[in-house]
Formats: C-alpha cells, sequence, structure tokens
C-alpha cells in the first residue's frame, strides 16, 4: 500500500505541475480526455483484474453518461449537477439490467451480454433522433457548473478531472486492499473455493461491475460537458474495444497497468496522425505484438525483460 | 400475404449468409475456444479479392475459386502468425489478439483497395424474378443454394471423414484426443483455413448485392457471432440454424417494426437469447449456473 501512496502522490504531484505550468491548450484537451480515459480504465482494471470478467460494452455506458447529461441540461434545462446524478441513475440501472442475470453464469457471458447491449446503445443514440439528434449529434450542451462556478477554460476541466481520477485511483486501491477486494482476489483464483468461504460470489463480481459502470457513465456526463457536442461515433463497439485494450496492454491484474495501457493508447493516435490513414495500421500491429510478446501487459512484462537484462550482464 | 413472403425470402438470404459466419465462429471456437473476432475481416477479403479478380476480367467460376483459396490461405497465416505463437496465453488475451488482427486487416484493405465500394457483376443475370407476390433477385436464390451446399458439404466432412471426425474429437475433449494419437496442430491450422473459407464464401456471395467495402466485415461478424451464440456456440448445426433465425427474425422486424432499429435487432435477440437461455439453442448444457 506505502508504494501505491508514493505512486498516487507522484501522479498527483506531475498532474498539479502540467496544470501550472503548461500554456497550450491543445495538450490540455488531449490530457482532459485521457484523465476521462483513466477515470473509464480504472473501473474497468477492477473488474477485470479482481472480479476476473470482461465488459465489452463500456462505450455505452460511457454514451449513456454522456446523452442523459446532455439531453437533460441541453433539451429539459435540468443543472449540470442534477443532470450528472440522473446520469448516475441510468447507467446503474442499465448496469443493474445486463449485470444480474450474467453475472449468475459462470465464463464469459458478461462479454456476450455487454457487447450487443453496446450495440444496441449505440443504435439507438443513432437512431432516436428527436432526443438525441442522431448521427449529426447533439448540440447546446452548456459548460459544467459546480457549487456556483462555471467551468469555461480548458484548464478548469484538466483540475478538475485530475482531481475526480486521483480519488478515483485512491477509492479503487482502497477498495482492492479491503476485506471486500481480498474476496475478489480470491474469487479470480476459484471461484468454489470462495463461495465456500461464505461470500455470495455472484453479488461480489455486481458490484464491481456497478462500481465500473458508475465511473465510465461519470466520465460520459463529464465530457458532454467537457466537449458541450456529443455523436454517436464516439461511443461504438470499437470504443468498447479499445478500453479493453488500454486495461490488457497494461497489465490486467494492475490499477498501474492499466493507466499506463490509456495513456499509451489515447497518446499514440495523436502521434501516429502523421501516418495519416495509415495509423489503423500501426495501431493494429502494435496491438498484436504486444500481445504476442508481452501476454502479462507492458507493465509486468517490461519489468520481467529489465530484470532479464540485468541478469545477462551479471 | 406477398409482404411476409418478401420478408421472408429477403430474412433467408441474409440468414444464409449469418449462417455461414455463424459456423466460422464455431469451427474455430471448437478448435480453440477462441472467439474469433477477425471472423468478419475474412468475409471482406472474400468480397474484396472477388471484387478486384472480376475487375481483371477473370471469369467468375475462377475468381469465385481464387477468392475463397486466397482468404483460406490469410487464415492459415493468420493462425501461423499470432494464434499459434501465444496458444498458452489466456482466453481474454487471444481475444485481443484476434480484435487487433480484425484492426490491422480492415487497415490493409483500406491501404490496398481504398475506401470506396467496389462492384462485383451478378452471377447469373440481373431479372428479378417474381414468386407469388414476391420480388427477389437471382442472385438470392444462388446464396441460398450455396450456403445450403456449402453447409451441407462440411457436415458429410464433419460427420463422414477420418479428418472431420478428428476434429469433432478434438472439439470433445482435446486431451482424449491426444492420447488415441491424434496430431491436434495440424487440425487448428485446417479449422482456420475451413472458417475463413466459409466466410469468404459468404463475403463473395453477398458482394454482388452489397458491393465490397474495407469495413464491411465488421457488423457481419458481429451478426454471425450473435447468430453463433444463438446456436450455443459449439454446435455447427446449431449456429446454422442460428443463423437463419437472425436473418428472418431481422427482416421481420425490420418490415414490421421499424427499418431504423434494424440493426440493433440481432442484438436484442443475442442479449435476451443470453438472459433467457445463455447455452443456446443447441449447445451444451455445461453452463453452471452457481
Amino acid at each position: 500500500m506505502k508504494n501505491h501512496y508514493f505512486a498516487l502522490t507522484l501522479l498527483a504531484g506531475v498532474l498539479l505541475g502540467i496544470g501550472l505550468f503548461n500554456k497550450n491548450d491543445y495538450y490540455f484537451n488531449v490530457l482532459n480526455i485521457l484523465l476521462l480515459k483513466g477515470l473509464i480504465v480504472v473501473g474497468l482494471s477492477l473488474l477485470m483484474g479482481y472480479a476476473g470478467q470482461v465488459s465489452l460494452g463500456h462505450a455505452a455506458f460511457y454514451g449513456l453518461g454522456a446523452y442523459t447529461s446532455g439531453i437533460l441540461t441541453a433539451k429539459y434545462g435540468w443543472s449540470p449537477l442534477s443532470a450528472l446524478l440522473a446520469a448516475q441513475g441510468v447507467t446503474l440501472l442499465a448496469a443493474l439490467i445486463i449485470g444480474i442475470p450474467a453475472l449468475r453464469l459462470k465464463g464469459h457471458y458478461l462479454a456476450m451480454a455487454t457487447l450487443g447491449f453496446g450495440v444496441i446503445v449505440y443504435v439507438i443514440f443513432k437512431e432516436m433522433i428527436d432526443l438525441t439528434g442522431g448521427p449529426s449529434g447533439l448540440v447546446g450542451i452548456p459548460p459544467l457548473e459546480l457549487l456556483g462556478h462555471t467551468f469555461l477554460e480548458s484548464r478548469q476541466y484538466f483540475f478538475l478531472f485530475a482531481l475526480i481520477l486521483v480519488l478515483a485511483i485512491l477509492f479503487a486501491l482502497h477498495l482492492a486492499h479491503s476485506p471486500f477486494g481480498r474476496a475478489l482476489l480470491a474469487l479470480h483464483d476459484s471461484e468454489a473455493a470462495t463461495m465456500a468461504l461464505g461470500y455470495d460470489t455472484g453479488r461480489l463480481k455486481l458490484i464491481v461491475f456497478l462500481i465500473s459502470a458508475a465511473l465510465a457513465g461519470l466520465a460520459g456526463s463529464l465530457y458532454a460537458h467537457f466537449a458541450m457536442f456529443i455523436s454517436p461515433t464516439s461511443f461504438t463497439f470499437l470504443h468498447s474495444v479499445k478500453f479493453v485494450t488500454m486495461v490488457v496492454i497494461g497489465g490486467v491484474a494492475s490499477l498501474w497497468g492499466a493507466l499506463l495501457g490509456a495513456a499509451l493508447l489515447s497518446v499514440l493516435p495523436e502521434i501516429l496522425t502523421v501516418f495519416e490513414d495509415y495509423d489503423v495500421l500501426v495501431f493494429g500491429t502494435i496491438l498484436v505484438a504486444i500481445m504476442i510478446f508481452l501476454p502479462e501487459g507492458l507493465f509486468k512484462g517490461l519489468g520481467n525483460l529489465f530484470y532479464r537484462l540485468k541478469k545477462c550482464k551479471n | 400475404m406477398g409482404e411476409i413472403l418478401q420478408f421472408l425470402l429477403s430474412g433467408l438470404t441474409s440468414g444464409a449468409i449469418y449462417a455461414l459466419i455463424a459456423l466460422g465462429f464455431t469451427i474455430i471456437y471448437n478448435a480453440t475456444e477462441v472467439i474469433n473476432f477477425a471472423q468478419g475481416e475474412f468475409v471482406m477479403l472474400g468480397a474484396m479479392f472477388m471484387a478486384t479478380f472480376c475487375a481483371h476480367g477473370l471469369p467468375i467460376p475462377l475468381a469465385f475459386t481464387l477468392a475463397v483459396a486466397l482468404t483460406a490461405l490469410a487464415g492459415i497465416l493468420v493462425e501461423r502468425l499470432t494464434i499459434y505463437p501465444a496458444r498458452n496465453a489466456s482466453p481474454i488475451t487471444l481475444i485481443i489478439i484476434t480484435i487487433g488482427l480484425s484492426i490491422l486487416i480492415k487497415g490493409l484493405a483500406m491501404f490496398m483497395w481504398g475506401k470506396n465500394p467496389l462492384p462485383v457483376p451478378s452471377f447469373i443475370g440481373e431479372k428479378p424474378l417474381r414468386i407469388g407476390g414476391a420480388t427477389v433477385v437471382p442472385q438470392s436464390i444462388l446464396i441460398l443454394a450455396m450456403a445450403v451446399i456449402a453447409v451441407w458439404a462440411m457436415e458429410i466432412f464433419f460427420q463422414k471423414t477420418l479428418t472431420g471426425k478428428a476434429m469433432r474429437a478434438c472439439a470433445a475433449n482435446r486431451l482424449a484426443a491426444r492420447l488415441l494419437g491424434i496430431r491436434v496442430e495440424p487440425l487448428v491450422l485446417l479449422s482456420f483455413a475451413l472458417s475463413a473459407a466459409l466466410s469468404a464464401l459468404a463475403g463473395v456471395i453477398i458482394s454482388p448485392i452489397t458491393f465490397a467495402t474495407y469495413d464491411m466485415g465488421t457488423m457481419l461478424g458481429l451478426k454471425g457471432f450473435s447468430a453463433a451464440v444463438l446456436g450455443g456456440l459449439t454446435s455447427s448445426t446449431g449456429s446454422v440454424l442460428g443463423g437463419f433465425i437472425l436473418g428472418i427474425l431481422e427482416s421481420l422486424a425490420a418490415g414490421y417494426l421499424s427499418s431504423a432499429y434494424k440493426d440493433a435487432a440481432a442484438f436484442i435477440i443475442l442479449v435476451l437469447m443470453l438472459l433467457l437461455k445463455p447455452e443456446g439453442l443447441f449447445g451444451k448444457k455445461e453452463i453452471k449456473k452457481l
């Protein structure tokens, strides 16, 4: 836990430094999106690394948060905070409906059910034009307003998102190291043994799934206000896949690995724009290569590599 | 009456395509327990090769054979280069590899063929036929016939030939199959080739109707996957029936409910199936309720 606190303090320090000294709005915009992805990935990492379940529909929860917040504020004049709370309600309800039946079963049923759910939600965003604006998107979402303060600059959003992310990581770390987290780890290794210890494993998995969906929904609400415009193309199956990829690339069992993966996959496309249309080609190759050569993820894989190199030298 | 017949016929046509793709999913899943998310890209490759060969003036039967054979070769390459080196990794890692592959193959296709849809000539004329008040293009009938022949040929292969029986033995219990002296690796390779060939066939025969585009595989692949889950993922009969059921229900939903939500219909069926009868229509009852 000590190391985790150290790493978290370091992260908070770096974020504070960037926030204070960076003058470039473009960097803030890229980093803000990265921080929101980080929020989603923290939840997904809990779900995948601790409960051993995969969600292929997290972009849908992200989208439900964004669209509920966006529609309630832009079309019905709700205040951003009350819309955000309503969005949390909608996201949790959707997660309950999918999670309760799917998590009763062993195996990767949650992955298949969330895949279907994700595509359905995407089609709804695209086709319910009266409410969502359809393929051309939802415009006129007001900026975020909290405690009488209106967020207008990218820098203000940066500080808010950074604070929320640090709090979310703190929460996730404590959860993972609590009796609840240990029960989850046990569940990951042997479901039967965990049941024998008297845990209701279905409920454990459901709680983690709800937490991860809520975090994705929160990221979506924040995104809607920050971007002030949302369209269905941000919430496709490919985005769900990218979230899962971030977690796996970094290393499923580690929160920090997942954050590393999020950083890498968010920054990579910005760099790859020099390849223009061929960026997907490079992205696919990197993804396949990492999975083949470092199946435990970059975080652990690179650590092992350093260790081996060191041994070779001696 | 003509209306419902029309919906049924178009449902059967897309159902035949889904059935071929679903069968491809099942074959790879049975051999490796990998859900191959690059399956849809094999469909796209088949259609793209077909469009290229036709544009170069090759006769249709030759173009057809070459397109299917080249995609089967692509399936073999995919297995050798990506799945085989990572065969000891966890299932989720393998699934991510296939997702990465799907992005990679789609990117390659865009690089090679561009973003514009490529036309493919119809195999047997364009003149629509009238069947009891419904109108069908001849290509639809051809799709149905070829899919049925392919499925039937696969069934004979699995039931009557020694190799087919060995593949079924591997699917049932890999270790026991090994103990009987069956070499598993070549069978895995064969299953990728077969699966890619079936998907390529689906792409080739649908291409005169939909044209060939670099991103056509994603949606077809996901729907084929839904069909395979509907049929139980492990059963080849189930996945074929799942494909036809999905195609017909989708077409009816688009016709009578709302065409805008056509793409959602398949996935609503998938989710409902997982919630109500997760082992699928014909799957083995190995799912344990907690």
